[in-house]
This record gives C-alpha cells, structure tokens and sequence, in this order.
C-alpha cells in the first residue's frame, strides 16, 4: 500500500458556535498533487492551518508524514508551507527573509541564490522586500517553502498575483517538485490550474469535505454532455425534441445542442437525427471541466 | 534554540534599527549626563524631577556612575519599544505563521525571541555606560568636579554594581514591551499604552497618592537602576518587579503557546 503524505479524520475546528471545519476526512497520496478547493469561506485555510499546527483543531486527529499533527515538531522540518499569501519583513531584503527563515530551520543558508534564481528572483534578492510586486511576493513565499527541500509543500493559492507566464512557471515548478517526489498539497481559485497539475482532489463546502479522491474519478462521475452542430441551425430544436424523446434532456447554447448523455449514446443519436433528415456537422462527447463540477457540487458561483 | 537567537538578531542587526537605536541611545546618556555637569550650579536642579546632585556627591566614587544610572529611565523606554515592536509586528506582518512552522515550539521561539533582544539589550547598555563615562571625565573640568576619586578601585566595583542594576531595569521595561506586544499584538499599541503609563499614569497616580510609587513598575524599575532611592528599598523593589514580571511572563506563555494562529 502506497505510504500517505497526509491522512486526516473527524478533524472539526469550532469558533464558539460556528463550525469552520466540520469532520473532515481524507488522504493524500506520497509524491502526488492534491488540488484542495472550495468557495471562500469553506474552511481551506483553517484546515492547512490545522495541518501546519498553527490552530488547535476541536476534535479529530491526523497524520503528516506519518507524525500525529498534535506534534508538528516531528514533521515541520520535512514540510515546506506558504500559508494565506507570503509574509515578510519589508526592510529585510528577500534574501535577508529567506536567510533569517534558513537559520530558524536549520537549513543551509548557502542554498537562498539558488532557490531565488528557482523561483525567477534570481537579481532581486539583494532588493528589500517592501519594493517587490505582488507576484514577486508570491515567489518568494514559494522559495522560503522550499526551503526544507520539502517531502510536503503546502500552498495556499500560490499563483494569486501571477501573471500567465508566471502562473505557467509555478504550474511547471509544482509538476517537476512531484516529479522529483515531494508531495504537493494546493489550494487555488484557478480551477483549470488545479484541473491541470493535480492526480486528486479534496473539495470543501461550508466546512465539509464533500469529494476527497482522484480528479479523474470526480469528473468521470460527472454526466458528460454531447455536443451537436447541424448543418441547418434551424434544426437544433427539432434534434433536441428527438434527444427527449429518447429521455435525453438539452438545450441550445450559442447555435450548438447540448445534450446530457454518456459517450456511447452518440452514434444513436446520430443515427436519429440523419433519419429524422438532420445532417450533423459535428458531434462531439465531453466531459464537465473541474470548474463546471466545482459549481455543481458547491453551488457557488465565484 | 541557538537558532532562534541567531534568526533573530537578522533582524535587530539591521543598520536602521541597530545604528539608530544606537545613537539614540548615546544621544539620551549625552544629555542626561552633560545636564548633571553643566548644570551642577542650578538653583533649578540637574537630575531627575529638579533634584540637585551636588560637586560634592559627584566627586565621590559613586560620582562616575551617577550619569550612567540617571539615564536608566530612559534607556528603559527604548528597551520596551523595541521589545514590544519586534514582538507585536509579528502578529500585524504575519511573519509569527513562518516562524511557528520553522520553529513549532512555541517557548523556544519565545524565549529565544527573548535572548537575542536582550543581548540588543546589553549593548544598548555598554553603549551608554561608554558615553556617560567618557562624557563624566571630558565634563569635569569644566563643571570643576574633581575626579581623584574616580579611578580608585571603589568607583570601578560601584561601576560594576551600577552596569547590572541598569541592565535588569532595562531588562524589566523590555519584559515589559515584550508582555504588552505579545497581549497586544499591534506595536503601535502596545508602544503608545507601556509609553504611556510609565511616563504619565505612573506620574500621575504616584504625585496623588501617597506611598504608591512602590507598586510602580515604572517607579520601581528606576529605583533598582539607581540602586534604591527614596521611594523604595532595592530589594524590595526587586521583590515586586520580580512578582509582576514573573505573573505576566506566566500568563503571556500560556496565552502564546495556546492561542491559535489565524491572521
């Protein structure tokens, strides 16, 4: 059996009466990428916390790297984190920040040029950190997690503030870091960013853990849609009465059908409409994209 | 935590924060020592609240240190800036999330937290003793103060004896800092309340009743600096601080290692 980075159960966080986390339950994989998501408010951060043993939680236990998080000692030095946005010192240039943080650790302080040069820094490391852009920020929130050369990085929205190019490289960064082995645990609104990078996924609603397994499984769960173009538009309402008919329900969205339905029912459904006289011009099977799937189970729209 | 100090002090040893504490430092002891020389002739006083130390009293070998102790108050206020603003920023950067998960036991964090701002403590210390006494011989022939006494062995030990009585009250103002930041957890706050109560409720409340200037931290620390005065005994005051400091170094490590991280 594969060797769990993270395995949590039961964990709940309470503020008084309100229930920021409630019995949450789920494993990740060693040497994977696990997308962790959910509206604002759904309890992500509060749960990372948990996991870094910053916040006590209320009831449940977990494991990190086999240690019980009730004693982050055991496993922080092993585990990489950049919690709700990087925080620094702003008169400390981001070299300074990274050192003062090697020396905390324990980690070799001769390591810093590299890791800025990693993440894209590499000539503004002697700049102090109050004159850093906001993407510059979040790269080097990235490098002061890898310091560790971690077996678990923990991030929470690392691409908040990257332009695409910079996004691309983090996406490539985080892929080569679970290439080399180390376990990536990431929150992000950039669902088609999580879609891409992560083999599993722990998606949150109100405090509640409502998928906890394989991306591909959730999105295999999905009903998947086909797509249908017909020569004529003028034809589509009839394809669709014929979809219905056979208990398939869809609609018209920018002259294209949209009908629920597995992939395996399109050669019927092309087979119905050319003797109902409709000559299709394209017909193709998809499935819902996480971000799709995300508003479904969530029923947010963010 | 060895390396929790030596983190630390990357921070303290920035030259904004380490020159100019430095030369703010040197700039208090200058002035309160030039003041008792220059002004030894006042009608109006030359110390602390219009009191008049005498050539007399400064030819002794107790003389030397007179400057240097007479500077404690202030060296103290800087001390609990200091303290209270390395340790309340923390909260107000979220910088205090990075140091948890590099160093998740929170008593070493703080206790080494704690060390390395009192070695900027210490130096605050020397720093001053430098300038007070340097200032205290360059000024005695102008404020004709004789200084036979000063080289003697005497005044070396009462040196010594002045040193560590200065550096626990500036110890006890930077605890001071260090307990408020860490209730607080806004320097700006922590700094304004601490500033406040020991440079005016303290005042107020001591000019207005009687006898309570020996429950004063602020009172109290002065008097271990100067080695015990009118309003207390040294060990008394010693006594007191040490109760107060010892509950608030209590509640605030039960409160820091239990309260959650969230900001």
């Amino acid at each position: 059996m594969a060797e769990l980075a993270i395995s949590v159960s039961d964990l709940t966080k309470k503020y008084g009466e309100r229930t920021a986390v409630s019995h949450a339950t789920f494993s990740v994989l060693q040497g994977t990428v696990c997308g962790f998501v959910g509206p604002n408010g759904s309890g992500k951060t509060t749960t990372m916390r948990m996991l870094l043993g910053l916040i006590t939680p209320t009831a449940g236990t977990g494991k990190i790297l086999g240690e019980p998080i009730s004693h982050p000692e055991r496993y922080l030095h092993r585990v990489g984190a950049m919690i709700e946005g990087p925080a620094f010192y702003p008169a400390l240039s981001g070299n300074e920040n990274l050192r003062l943080l090697a020396t905390l650790g324990g980690f070799e302080t001769n390591q810093v040029q590299s890791l800025l040069e990693r993440v894209g820094l590499g000539d503004r490391g002697g700049s102090k950190y109050k004159t850093y852009s906001l993407g510059m920020k979040q790269r080097l929130g990235i490098a002061a997690a890898l310091l560790p050369s971690p077996q678990l990085l923990v991030l929470d929205e690392p691409t908040n503030g990257l332009d695409p190019a910079g996004i691309q490289e983090i996406r490539e960064l985080i892929r080569s870091l679970a290439d080399e082995g180390t376990t990536v645990f990431i929150s992000s609104h950039l669902l088609s960013e999580i879609e891409m990078i992560s083999d599993s996924l722990v998606m949150l609603r109100k405090g509640e853990v409502i998928f906890a397994g394989m991306t591909q499984d959730l999105l295999l769960q999905q009903q998947p849609t086909l797509l249908a173009k017909s020569e004529n538009p003028d034809d589509l309402p009839r394809l669709i009465e014929i979809a219905a008919s056979a208990g398939h329900t869809g609609s018209i969205i920018d002259q294209t059908a949209h009908i629920l339905g597995p992939r395996e029912w399109a050669p019927v459904l092309n087979k119905l409409a050319f003797d109902s006289g409709i000559v299709l011009s394209q017909l193709a099977p998809i499935l819902p994209s996480l971000e799709e799937t995300f508003f479904e189970m969530t029923g947010d729209n963010e | 935590m060895i390396r929790v100090f030596f983190s630390e002090w990357r921070k303290l040893r920035r030259p904004t924060l380490f020159i100019g504490t430095m030369i703010a430092v040197s700039g208090v002891t200058a002035l309160v020592t030039s003041l008792l020389f220059l002004l030894i002739d006042s009608v109006r006083g030359n110390a602390r609240e219009g009191t008049v130390i005498s050539r007399a009293t400064l030819e002794l070998a107790q003389g030397l240190s007179l400057g240097f102790s007479s500077s404690a108050g202030l060296l103290g206020l800087v001390a609990l800036c200091i303290f209270a603003s390395q340790t309340a920023q923390e909260y107000t950067y979220g910088t205090l999330r990075n140091l948890l998960v590099r160093q998740p036991k929170r008593l070493t964090l703080l206790v080494g937290k704690f060390l390395s701002m009192a070695s900027f403590a210490f130096a605050t210390v020397v720093v001053s003793l430098v300038v007070s006494v340097s200032l205290a011989f360059a000024l005695s022939g102008k404020a004709k103060v004789a200084t036979a006494a000063w080289t003697t062995t005497e005044a070396r030990n009462g040196l010594l004896h002045t040193f560590i009585n200065v550096l626990v009250s500036v110890l006890v103002y930077g605890t001071i800092g260090m307990i408020l930041g860490l209730l607080l957890r806004s320097p700006i706050t922590a700094i304004s309340i601490g500033v406040a109560w020991l440079l005016v409720v303290e005042n107020i409340i001591s000019a207005t009743v009687k006898h309570s200037a020996k429950w004063m931290p602020g009172q109290l620390s002065q008097t271990v600096a100067s080695g015990g005065d009118f309003n207390s005994t040294y060990s008394h005051a010693l006594l007191v601080l040490g109760g107060y400091l010892f509950l608030g170094v209590v509640v605030v490590s039960i409160l820091f290692r239990r309260r959650d991280v969230s900001n």
